[in-house]
């Protein structure tokens, strides 16, 4: 099989498998408990609490786990806006945003809140521009992604941060797609709060942090027994925050070699299917992308037809989002950047992993070809555009 | 009944989610595609599922009051693909009474089941095959009456 699907999820490092076996089995305690069963699960939470928050810029006291980075998103939007609903009642998002802002922000809107979508340019970017006049003397919260889950076109998040400490807004970002891609760290941008989770970045399912820097306000949704310093009540999931730290730190120390390898081998994809394949469009090329992504988007023929064409012959690539695997919508990402619902419902995303060899892409664009070429002679309508 | 693929592609292989092994054999070695010469067409429809943009062409040629020529064209997801070739698999060699019997649920059934999300596809085929038979229907009836067999 050659996993071309790193954006859905990507496999367990070994060496965060290892971490998280003891937390599994014999070390057992629940991190609250007053004895020494509970004193070694705290240990190991605040260790990897320590780590975790060094790679990404902030304090440890800053790092509020949670259960996945829609979850994350979720805390931050609405624990923002629950905090400050006597100072405003506008947010800014974008168009492009993961359904776990997209969706919580609709959900706002139907408690009261007015929401802004900042549209994207034809490469899939904000303009910060767009945020400045957006901006109103109500609004309290802006969340814009760093990197996009479709496209992995890099959001301008520090221009857009600046602005909004300039107006003393709130911003957040959701730093799922980029955390670990990009050289930096996300607690760099001047963001208020940051979305990270870990198994984009090779750790467990079932874990992820919101980062909150200090004087953030922010209520909490889920109430409980006071755990992470009130903002997320619930058992702390030992052996997930454990494999989480493990792999953030591979994640961090693979950065310098695997961002030019992975930008290599994504850019040899695109070439070789350009070159071979006609009625391709290689969507947000034309802006700054993270280095393993790829969507492509093919004349005449429907996403969902290439993925299972690639699948029957042991590729696994997605049409997008896997949230709306099944959806028949086309992505909202692709509609925002102005393809039209054909070419949009045409296209396909390829995310490189950190095993992905040159091999596995050759193989790719050779199964590309084949399986483009026999769905268009199957197509009545071979030349559709947008 | 199992039949012979038009052209041999290789053997699925690992899990595909969601679809059955006949939906998966008729996506990959769809029946019966193409376009129908003039000549030998009867009846034609083109038919498009707003909802999702598919679309599908289908030529039928009739003999003796039975579909014995079908070909199709589609546009569309996996499910649109299959039960385009399903229904034309199942349509061919019909009387014209029975091609018009014949129902989404029939497709559905002979491809082992169809994901929820892909109920609709099915319905593709059995509006193309009913506008290929309105057509035919529609020539007969424009025939002058010495042409008719």
């Amino acid at each position: 099989m050659i996993y071309l699907d790193s954006n859905a999820t990507t496999p367990l490092r070994p060496e965060a498998l290892e971490a998280m076996l003891p937390f599994l089995s014999e070390r057992q305690g629940n991190p609250s408990s007053p004895h020494r069963a509970g004193h070694e699960a705290r240990a190991a939470v605040e260790e990897a609490r320590r780590r975790i928050a060094a790679r990404l810029g902030f304090e440890p006291e800053e790092i509020v786990f949670c259960a996945s980075g829609t979850e994350a998103d979720n805390l931050a939007l609405r624990g923002v806006t629950r905090a400050l609903r006597k100072k405003g009642r506008h947010l800014v998002t974008s168009a492009i945003e993961h359904h776990a802002v997209l969706h919580t922000a609709r959900d706002l809107e139907r408690d009261g809140w007015e929401v802004t979508s900042l549209p994207v340019g034809p490469d899939g970017a904000v303009r910060p521009e767009a945020l400045a006049a957006a901006l109103r003397d109500d609004t309290v919260l802006v969340t814009v992604m760093r990197a996009n889950n479709d496209t992995g076109v890099v959001q301008p998040v520090a221009e857009l941060a600046a602005l909004c400490r300039e107006r003393g807004v709130v911003f957040h970002t959701d730093a799922v797609q980029s955390a670990g891609k990009l050289a930096e760290r996300p607690g760099d941008l001047g963001a208020g709060l940051v979305t990270v989770s870990a198994h984009k970045l090779y750790g467990p399912k079932g874990v992820a942090a919101l980062c909150v820097r200090r004087g953030t306000p922010l209520s909490p949704v889920t109430t409980g027994g006071g755990h992470e310093r009130g903002l997320r009540a619930g058992t702390e999931n030992v052996a997930g925050i454990v494999g989480f730290a493990a792999a953030v730190d591979l994640a961090f120390e693979a950065l310098a070699a695997d961002g030019p390898r992975l930008a290599a081998l994504r850019d040899r994809l695109e070439a070789r299917v350009l070159a071979r394949v006609d009625g391709v469009r290689v969507n947000g090329a034309g802006a700054p992308r993270v280095p393993n992504t790829s969507s492509l988007s093919f004349r005449g023929v429907d996403g969902e037809s290439i993925v299972l064409g690639l699948d029957v012959r042991g590729i696994c690539v997605s049409t997008g989002s896997a949230c709306s695997t099944g959806d028949p919508e086309p992505s909202h990402v692709l509609l925002a950047m102005g393809l039209g619902p054909r070419a949009a419902q045409g296209s396909i995303r390829i995310s490189l992993g950190r095993t992905t060899t040159e091999a596995d892409v050759d193989a790719t664009a050779t199964a590309l070809l084949e399986t483009v070429t026999r769905l268009r002679a199957i197509s009545s309508a071979p030349d559709a555009e947008g | 009944m199992p039949d012979t693929p038009e052209s041999p592609a290789a053997p699925p292989q690992g899990p595909v989610l969601f679809y059955t092994p006949t939906l998966v054999d008729h996506f990959v070695n769809p029946r019966n595609v193409g376009e129908l010469p003039d000549s030998e067409t009867d009846g034609y429809g083109l038919v498009g599922d707003p909802s999702c943009g598919d679309q599908m062409k289908l030529w039928i040629g009739v003999k003796f009051g039975r579909i014995a020529r079908i070909a199709f064209k589609s546009y569309g997801c996996p499910g649109a693909i299959a039960t385009s070739s399903m229904l034309t698999h199942l349509a061919l060699g019909l009387t014209l009474e029975d091609a018009r019997r014949l129902t989404d649920d029939d497709v559905v059934e002979a491809l082992g089941g169809i994901p929820e999300a892909k109920k609709h596809c099915s319905l593709l085929g059995v509006k193309a095959l009913q506008a290929a038979l309105d057509d035919r229907e529609r020539r007969e009836a424009e025939r002058p009456e010495t042409a008719k067999p």
